[in-house]
């Protein structure tokens, strides 16, 4: 066990201030290296800042950024549940850059898993410290004294002090180094369904995010970027943008060329006055045909991920043998608020307002560009339109603060939807060749799987180990299913295309290739796709548990109307497991159409089961509009897709009913955010073969003809 | 620059603005009114839905020189308060995930229950089409326009003329 108490490697600010009280920081600033040696990956990110007022209000400073995924409500519900507040009175706020909390990002749906005990342990220190300053207060031993909705109270004489009292004398008082936890079974808030904070705001219009940033001078800025992969600049004539009334300057930064006006529409309607000559580049032929035939091309130069057993010689001596090919498209976030950002560059000093997943990269950004010191840029986090993986990029930031410096005054730089779909950072496109070999009696023996695809990794800079990319290969190469010979190889496709975290990674390919190849092996063999898959996940009791209770909940088995059929997936990925039955039927128009869909999780413990059931909802959501709609079209180098009409999304006609069963096992805990997308295009893809005996190799799935 | 005259949340309003500003434009720039969202300018997400005299409309299509006398109702004039039957029944099925297409929803789905005070998932499903919500809250949608077509007619009888 890593060593996990307060000690150390925390760092701890305790300050009083008038009508402040007690305030309380942790983070675990060691160093990476110290870091690295004690704590489990990324725990360093773990942060929180309590704030108890006088007048007893208590107020949550979380790192981690709301994006839909409701860590605003459920961090502060572990820091409430040791603190030991009326949950009625906990007010929480996006913490701003700040280097007592570590590094700030939010992202791999790792927030709960990494912070469950974590941040109890930050309430639970908080409320030890207002329980001595009571013990302090009346003369008496602190094991006398418990704390309780708010106030300490002294057992033996029935005497209470609120926090708002104690919150001062607290403040003078160590922290304690290992405060103790409840046991689960005095849970008060942790489990329950708690009302989300930001809700209220986000009924009324009040809500502020990024796109709503106003202030005294703000400027806005659109900026003319490469019409096509690769183009670089050769002039611009801003003659005719400049006569736009309301555009104030045409500024060339690394990106493009930026139109600032006073509001928004002069800057859209004077970029499109601008003329701008390019050169074109490496990507100029770009096209949806060569991006498919490179992939293809690159399957016969895959490198070793993973070989189990001899699958050469068991493909040979198999019984029967099963291929296919299989291939993905580029995606995109296509968040609903459209990339954007805030700068006010002034002398010594930096202020970005950003709906952003990491408030560390904004700000290195800005160092970057300004030159200026980290404790020089000031991060203000607004509500996000969604992220899925996009808001960790910062190329808007990087516009934003280009502008401001060069104009002098705060800019917001916004993306249109066009700019936002062409802006790059997709999940990558691949391809996927298996081949797969049975015994007599239907049992897979052998399972070779090739897969090609361009390398976040190598794009972002990183090194890869054994030359795989890690994270493309996430959810192949550690395929569950026990196939005594099994190889997994991958090769890199290089295309002038940026590629980026899209929610779930590389799982949201591999689950579809592996799942559905693994149904048309079941196919083949004449096994049941649920027993198949039982029967070969022997030492992965979570995989077991959760298709079983999908398979039981949906009735799996049990006979359905003429024409509808039920397919199933399983998949782990961020440490939880995920199983979803669909039940489709085809139109008239032959387009696939899910009605019911039965998911079963186990992300081993649960803070609110409110946040993990909305949350299986918006990933299926996402995880259809990818299977039934979701590709980024090129032509002659350029992003055709770059709205939605040519890049549709699901609608609420489309949308299945979800039922969510959520498995406690007590292993440990798994993210929630990512793990429920990837299922469902296999789930859907295996009801189409079981509906017209043909395996769908390729999303996103084309109307059944 | 002409100026219009426009009737918002039951005010009037006046703006000097360029003939071909959108009135999302208008409305969030010049009268700060940001509740109402620009996710696409295409007319393909009616994130940036308003009223126009009671029907639901993309605010990001139309011209502010088209827009004269009709009445404009945008989220922040469905109620002062958070108390339209239906922003109850949001907060109460907690229907927001990022919340960014929110207000369209809900002014949408406002205009509905005006027509059709108990529509069926059918009738919800087609009207509420053109919004379009990337995290996925449909299903919590649909609820919520239900519950408030139960409780929102109970709640408000008497105080409601329509
Ligand atoms: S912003 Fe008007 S329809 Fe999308
Ligand atoms: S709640 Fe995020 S787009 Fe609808």
């Amino acid at each position: 066990m890593p060593e996990r108490g307060l000690s150390r490697r925390h760092f701890l600010e305790v300050s009083g201030g008038v009508g402040v009280g007690l305030v309380l920081s942790f983070a675990l600033p060691g160093g990476p290296a110290a870091a690295r040696k004690t704590a489990p990956p990324g725990t360093q990110e773990l942060n929180a800042w309590i704030r108890i007022g006088t007048d007893d209000t208590v107020e949550f400073f979380v790192s981690q950024l709301e994006m839909g995924q409701g860590v605003f409500t459920s961090v502060p519900m572990l820091i409430a549940e040791e603190l030991e507040v009326d949950w009625q009175r906990v007010r929480a706020q996006q913490a701003p850059a700040d280097d007592r909390f570590g590094r700030q990002r939010t992202g791999g749906s790792a927030s709960i898993r990494r912070g469950f005990d974590e941040f109890r342990r930050v309430g639970a220190a908080a409320r030890e410290m207002l329980i001595a300053a009571a013990g302090e207060a009346w003369s008496v031993p602190r094991s006398e004294c418990r704390a309780r909705q708010g106030v300490v109270i002294h057992e033996p004489t029935g005497r209470q002090l609120r926090y708002g009292e104690l919150a001062a004398r607290a403040a003078a008082l160590p922290a304690p180094t290992d405060p103790p936890l409840k046991p689960r079974s005095e849970f008060r808030i942790v489990g329950r369904r708690v009302p989300r904070l930001d809700t209220p705001a986000k009924t009324d219009g009040s809500a502020q995010y990024g796109m709503d940033v106003q202030m005294d001078g703000l400027r806005v800025a659109l900026v003319e970027r490469p019409p096509t992969l690769g183009a670089k600049l050769a002039s611009f004539d801003a003659s005719a943008a400049l006569a736009v009334e309301g555009v104030e300057r045409v500024v060339e930064i690394p990106s493009g060329v930026a139109v600032v006006a006073r509001t928004t529409w002069p800057a859209m309607k004077g970029r499109e006055q601008l003329r701008v000559k390019w050169n074109p580049g490496d990507g100029a032929n770009v096209s949806d045909e060569s991006i498919d035939a490179q992939c293809r091309a690159a399957i016969g130069r895959t490198r070793l991920a993973r070989d189990d057993g001899d699958v050469d010689q068991a493909l040979a001596g198999a019984a029967s043998t099963v291929e296919a090919v299989y291939e993905f498209p580029y995606l995109a976030h296509a968040a609903m608020e459209p990339m954007n950002c805030t700068a006010h560059v002034r002398d010594g000093e930096c202020e970005i307002w950003v709906p952003t997943q990491t408030q560390s990269g904004t700000r290195a950004a800005a160092v970057k560009i300004t030159g200026l010191a980290p404790e020089q840029v000031a991060v203000h986090p607004t509500y996000m339109g969604g992220g899925f993986g996009r808001r960790s990029a910062t190329d808007f930031v990087e516009d934003a603060v280009h502008l401001s410096k060069s104009v002098g005054a705060p800019v917001k730089v916004v993306y249109s939807r066009e700019d936002d779909m062409r802006a790059g950072y997709y999940r990558p496109a691949g391809t996927s060749e298996f081949t797969g070999g049975l015994a007599a009696d239907g049992t897979p023996i052998a399972w070779r799987h090739r897969m090609a695809t361009p390398s976040i990794m190598r794009q972002k800079g990183w090194t890869l180990s054994d030359d795989i990319d890690g994270v493309v290969v996430e959810g192949a190469r550690n395929l569950p299913y026990a196939i005594p010979n099994l190889r997994v190889g991958w090769a890199e496709v290089e295309l002038p295309i940026s590629t980026h975290w899209w929610r779930s990674v590389g799982s949201s390919h591999n689950a579809y290739v592996t799942e559905c190849f693994f149904d048309e092996l079941c196919r083949a063999g004449g096994v049941d796709p649920v027993e198949g898959r039982l029967a070969l996940l022997d030492g992965h009791p979570r995989h077991q548990r959760v298709l079983r209770v999908a398979a039981e909940r949906a009735g799996w088995g049990t006979s359905l109307p003429e024409g509808r059929t039920r397919g199933v997936a399983v998949h782990e990925c961020f440490g939880s497991f995920v199983a979803q039955v669909a039940e489709v039927t085809v139109g008239k128009n032959g387009r696939p159409r899910v009605h019911r869909v039965v998911c079963a999780i186990d992300c081993g413990d649960v803070v609110n089961p409110d946040t993990i059931e909305a949350q299986m909802e918006g990933a299926i959501a996402f995880g259809l509009s990818a299977a039934l709609h979701g590709r980024v079209h090129f032509a002659a180098g350029r992003v055709t897709s770059a709205n939605f009409d040519r890049y549709p999304l699901l609608r609420i006609r489309e949308m299945p009913r979800v039922e969510t069963h959520i498995v406690t096992s007590g292993d440990p805990l798994g993210g929630v955010g990512e793990p429920g997308t990837p299922p469902i295009a296999p789930a859907v893809c295996n009801a189409l073969l079981a509906l017209t005996g043909k395996p769908v190799r390729r999303l996103p799935i084309t109307p059944v003809g | 620059m002409p100026e219009y005259r426009l009737r918002v949340n039951d005010e009037l309003r006046t703006v000097q603005v360029d003939a071909d500003t959108p009135l999302l434009w208008v409305l969030r720039d010049e009268l700060g009114l940001t509740g109402t969202k620009f996710g696409c300018g295409g007319g393909y997400c009616r994130a940036c839905a308003v009223q126009i005299d009671g029907a639901p409309g993309f605010s990001c299509r139309l011209r502010v020189a088209d827009v004269g006398a009709r009445r404009i109702t945008t989220i922040e004039g469905l109620s002062p308060d958070r108390s339209h039957p239906l922003q109850r029944a949001w907060i109460a099925e907690d229907v927001p995930q990022c919340g960014y297409c929110q207000s369209g929803q809900i002014v949408s789905a406002a205009a509905l229950l005006d027509r059709n005070p108990d529509p069926s998932a059918d009738e919800i499903d087609a009207w509420m089409s053109p919004n379009l919500c990337r995290c996925g809250t449909y299903n919590r949608i649909r609820r919520a326009i239900q519950r408030a077509a139960r409780e929102g007619t109970r709640d408000e009888a008497g105080s409601e003329d329509a």
